[in-house]
């Protein structure tokens, strides 16, 4: 009876197999005219010499591999790539300490923490907030005659304005810490999903043959939550490496200073913006193939320590 | 027995107290900011240059006034923000939804080349085909419109991918089953039983997709060029250079304080919705 | 391989499955609310809020234009009416667009837009979009070249360069610029400007392509009361006397510096004085030079900031403005005339410009500093109307002398700046009374725009903005060179060094 069901049922599937196919029909259109379109003319503008110089188009002339030549034999890509990371780092160890903290506080029902909701809004408030807005707020408050500097000074602690901006350490952690508070919360809230879904009995058990509340972190709790983990990582990488808001906004393009806080994507977008389609092309390219790499290499990492 | 009990207890308190610091000090760490920002979009220019207080200054109404009065499009900037990013989350969510029932419901031949696919391209970063995007946009006339911010959105591979996965434990074969034995289209079927059953899984996801639009600045600043036509984080983000505002911080404030103050309101409608579904469903997971 | 990485997205994605628990509610509100905001907005679209205005406005000013003839703009106007019906004006900020709000007869504003107007039945757009990063310049060069076969209410009529690019639009070929011929503009029609302020924008052919109302020679902007408590006087010339030179201004910074104030709000400020005075362009063909000026500059300042007379803000910027204010302990700012009328918050209470406490001399070196010029684009469905601001703007003595009454603008009329200076009841009020015509005509007669080139805004900013890390001391000056060489080279691929 069931058995035949079933095959009543496949056989009305493959009768209604064409609007497979139309269903997806909007999703393949717009992908294929709005990115695979762009994608691979990105690619080909990457052979060209193809610029504007004030009113005059230079150009497109096919020069083969040497705006790969020119962007990789130049120290400065490399140098942006640091930066991304650096800033990248700032913002992501803190915010997966103060997860897994947040979270596992919030999933031990020892401690039976209050307003739980409440904390939990507020953490999550910050992504919700324009970064561009955040960036420009946190430059005027972190001005050299800000109001941060200024409560500095009233309250002693510093005689002259620090210039947070002018600083490569400051201006990375500002960058960094930004990230840091617009991302916490989310993954706090991703993390505690997680750790939510494990089968309390592991717990229970583990408690009952004695085990203290760190060793249940960090022998059961920990090793069930790595797909999550993986999954945080990851995502938060590609995030960081299309890090631009922030920085962009901060320094005003300028990636001060000394260019410590150029971001890949701003560096990208300071091409496109002058309409140097070839560097771009290339510097497209390369940014995808890094992507790709970092997103195998992450994965291969975090899976050969699981076998 | 006694005394270890007696342990414990004591040391889950210290835990407990540890805890409410830590989590008072991190919601001080997100709340500050914005309550610098209130303070000082009430505070006129003068008394900005004067160093900070903690108390509220009475210039709110004049800067509202002036940020208005200024040639900051700002409310325009507000309503194109508006149109795109909601125009964005419904095309978002009811096409995803359409493409993943698609790969859920049907058998065909190249659907797991598909789903396979889409996987692949989710985690291509949208930056690194801005630039054949915005040559294509150009050569299709639409540069300076709001549908190369609009229409991509149909197309959304980790959307797709949500709804794909909410599927699987959310839509039995059997009830779509049971409509077309009474006779419904497929279309019909579609709308007027998938979509309802998917209803938790959008408003997720129509929230995430919406932030994502709002938020967007790198797009909309190569796309937009018209002044009334710009969104708000462009708008922010020309705050920064020279020209504009003749420097009245307390309008700059007042700006600032326009275009997030708004969405923190509507989160705090929704937060229930958001954060606190958290819990449940994992519970009911 | 391919399963695995599924298999962790898919537990990921589970885990934000579990999200979704009770948001039923959340996509009931959400979305009917998205078709009510969107509905209203869409009403709202339209640019044409102007009609009611339009219909109210025309009794007093615009119809006597129409029947009198006479005058030479009611004619033009008249003639205006069966052009386009759309005047779209490019800029980069508000100045000119107060100039023609406030002095060109006929124009009147939009209460429900900043950025519209009317000219008879002619509606203006400023088009504004700021200069930073070659922005604006970025925005012409995209849209100028296609500007003839652009619709009619999109045409370009008019779009304002500064000196700093005005070459690269004067020289474009083709033509962006409509020269005076074209425009029908004669030369006797403008004999009573400044020879430099037409230089400029003269082409290699000898054709004049676009006028200004403004000489923008450029001064030293003291505060009066710092000058009085550290200098012992706030009488120009004595002043002038403390910073004839850069040796004496220097050493006026080390006695404003034991007072408690700064010589200079940043090393930005006087950059454009030494950048005036140097001996060769930025660009050679297509070759970079840094001129000796441009790094006694460089060499200058960091004295200057090693020694904390001063600081490294970006121009414009809030930390720079906070010298408007007497908190601020500036001593001066370099600068023209627009500076101190159209930026120095002088309608803002607590302010030094406010309490008419700047005062104005030359300087260590004579300088200029702006001016904005008006050009005609090629393509304009408006050249009546256009060649009627043109003119009005920048040679009717009486409309001159009201932007000089009520903008205190130095224009461009050595006639009008004579009469000015020679007029001893003549004051500023933010100068203190002080009549700053005599110096700003002397000093517009020495303005030399021989040494500019197509890429002077963005060599001056990238050069600024790459040596402020040397000032702060966090790179060497080679390497604030190099910085300085990246940048231009992002902005124009084609230079070399």
């Amino acid at each position: 009876m069931d058995g035949g069901k079933k095959k009543s049922g496949s056989s009305n599937v493959v009768k209604y197999n064409k609007w497979g196919y139309i269903f997806l029909l909007p999703f393949m259109i717009v992908y294929a005219v709005f990115q695979l379109i762009p994608f691979v003319s990105t690619i080909y503008y990457s052979f060209f010499e193809n610029y504007r110089s004030g009113l005059k188009q230079i150009g497109p002339n096919f020069i083969g591999m040497e705006n790969y030549a020119t962007l990789l034999s130049n120290a400065d890509i490399w140098k942006y790539t640091e930066n991304t990371f650096v800033m990248w780092i700032l913002g992501f160890i803190p915010q997966i300490i103060v997860s897994l903290l947040l979270a596992a506080w919030f999933s031990d029902p020892s401690l039976r923490i209050k307003g739980q909701r409440f904390f939990k809004t507020v953490i999550y408030l910050p992504n919700l907030i324009m970064a561009a807005a955040f960036a420009m707020l946190f430059f005027t408050l972190f001005a050299d005659s800000g109001p941060i500097n200024s409560m500095l000074m009233q309250a002693g602690l510093i005689s002259e304005p620090y210039k947070f901006m002018s600083n490569t350490g400051s201006a990375r952690m500002l960058v960094g810490f930004m990230n840091f508070l617009m991302w916490f919360g989310n993954t706090t809230i991703l993390l505690l999903a997680g750790m939510m879904g494990i089968d309390t009995s592991l717990f229970e058990a583990a408690e009952v043959d004695g085990a203290t509340s760190n060793q249940i972190f960090w022998r059961i709790t920990m090793p069930l939550l790595r797909p999550i983990f993986v999954f945080v990582l990851i995502t938060s990488l590609i995030g960081g490496l299309q890090m631009f808001d922030v920085p962009q906004i901060l320094t005003a393009g300028e990636g001060a200073p000394d260019r410590t806080t150029m971001t890949l994507i701003m560096f990208l977008n300071k091409h496109l913006f002058n309409k140097n389609y070839g560097m771009s092309g290339a510097l497209s390219v390369i940014l995808l193939i890094v992507t790709g790499i970092l997103s195998f290499a992450v994965y291969k990492f975090t899976s050969n320590q699981n076998d | 027995m006694d005394s270890r009990r007696l342990k414990r207890g004591s040391s889950v308190t210290t835990r407990r107290i540890i805890a409410y610091i830590v989590l008072i000090f991190v919601t001080v760490l997100c709340l500050f900011w914005f309550y610098v920002l209130f303070i000082n979009a009430t505070r006129s220019h003068s008394d900005l240059t004067r160093g900070f207080t903690l108390i509220p200054g009475g210039y709110a109404l004049a800067n509202w006034k002036s940020l208005m009065g200024s040639t900051q499009p700002v409310l325009s900037g507000m309503r194109n923000s508006l149109i795109i990013a909601i125009s964005a989350a419904v095309l978002s969510t009811y096409f995803s939804t359409m493409t993943a029932y698609a790969i859920h419901a049907y058998e065909f031949k190249i659907k797991n080349a598909m789903f396979t696919f889409i996987l692949a391209v989710m985690m291509i970063p949208t930056q690194v085909v801005a630039l054949g995007f915005i040559n294509l946009m150009g050569r299709m006339k639409l540069m300076d419109t709001f549908v190369p911010l609009i229409i991509p959105a149909i197309a959304a591979p980790a959307t797709f991918f949500y709804m794909k996965q909410y599927m699987e434990s959310a839509l039995p074969m059997a009830l779509l089953e049971a409509a077309r034995i009474d006779g419904s289209g497929e279309f019909r079927t579609f709308n007027s039983i998938v979509l309802p059953l998917m209803k938790p899984a959008i408003a997720v996801q129509a929230i995430f997709a919406f932030v994502a639009s709002w938020n967007n600045y790198f797009t909309p600043a190569l796309v937009l060029t018209t002044d009334k036509k710009k969104t708000l984080p462009i708008l922010i983000a020309q705050l920064r250079s020279a020209d504009f505002l003749k420097f009245d911080m307390g309008q700059v404030y007042m700006m600032i304080a326009f275009s997030i103050f708004p969405v923190i309101i509507v989160y705090l409608i929704l937060s229930k919705h958001i954060v606190g579904g958290v819990a449940v469903g994992a519970v009911k997971g | 391989m391919k399963k695995k990485i599924v298999s962790i997205m898919l537990t990921a994605a589970m885990t934000a499955t579990l999200l979704a628990g009770c948001g039923g509610a959340a996509a009931d509100t959400a979305a009917p609310a998205a078709a009510d905001a969107a509905a209203p907005a869409d009403e709202a679209a339209p640019a044409d809020e102007a009609a009611p205005a339009d219909e109210a406005a025309p009794a007093d000013e615009a119809a006597p234009a129409d029947d009198a003839a006479a005058a030479d703009s009611a004619a033009d106007t008249a003639t205006a009416s069966d052009e386009g019906k759309v005047l779209n004006i490019q800029c980069w900020n508000e100045e000119f667009k107060s100039r023609v709000t406030d002095h060109y007869p006929g124009y009147e504003a939009d209460a429900s837009d900043p950025n519209s107007g009317k000219i008879g039945d002619v509606t203006v757009k400023w088009i504004i979009t700021p200069t930073d990063d070659n922005a604006y310049q970025n925005h012409l060069d995209e849209i100028l070249p296609t500007n003839e076969s652009a619709a009619a209410d999109d045409k370009v009529d008019i779009f304002l360069v500064e000196a700093d690019y005005a070459l690269k639009y004067v020289n474009a070929d083709p033509a962006v610029a409509m020269s005076m011929d074209d425009l029908g503009i004669a030369a006797a029609d403008i004999s009573d400007q400044y020879k430099y302020t037409q230089d400029i924008v003269t082409d290699t052919n000898g054709k004049l392509r676009g006028l200004s109302w403004q000489a923008c020679s450029a001064g030293l902007i003291y505060n009066r009361d710092i000058a009085k408590e550290v200098l012992g006087t706030e009488e120009p010339e004595e002043v002038q006397e403390k910073v004839k030179d850069w040796a004496t201004f220097n050493k006026t910074a080390e006695d404003l510096k034991k007072a408690g104030y700064f010589v200079e709000s940043t090393v930005n400020d006087s950059y454009r004085v030494y950048s005036n005075n140097v001996s060769k362009p930025w660009v050679d063909g297509t070759t970079v030079q840094i001129d000796p000026n441009i790094e006694k500059w460089v060499e200058d300042s960091k004295a200057l900031v090693d020694a904390k007379e001063t600081n490294t803000y970006d121009l414009w910027s809030d930390d720079w403005n906070k010298g408007f204010y007497p908190e601020g302990k500036v001593f001066a700012y370099f600068g023209p005339a627009w500076l101190i009328n159209f930026c120095m918050a002088a309608d803002t209470e607590g302010s030094v410009a406010n309490a008419g406490r700047w005062g104005l001399c030359v300087g260590p070196q004579s300088f200029y500093w702006g001016g904005t010029w008006i050009c005609g684009a090629t393509g304009t469905d408006n050249p009546t109307l256009v060649k009627d601001i043109m003119l009005t703007m920048t040679t009717d003595k009486a409309v001159l002398r009201e932007i000089v009454e009520k903008d205190s603008d130095c224009v461009n009329s050595p006639s009008l700046l004579g009469e000015l200076a020679a007029d001893t009841s003549f004051g500023n009020k933010i100068l203190g009374g002080q009549n700053p015509y005599k110096q700003l005509a002397d000093g517009a007669e020495k303005v030399d725009m021989s040494k500019i080139s197509d890429y002077d805004q963005g060599c001056n900013e990238s050069f600024q903005a790459a040596m402020k890390d040397y000032f702060e001391g966090k790179v060497d000056y080679d390497k604030a060179v190099a910085n300085f060489q990246t940048a231009v080279k992002e902005k124009y691929p084609e230079l070399s060094f």
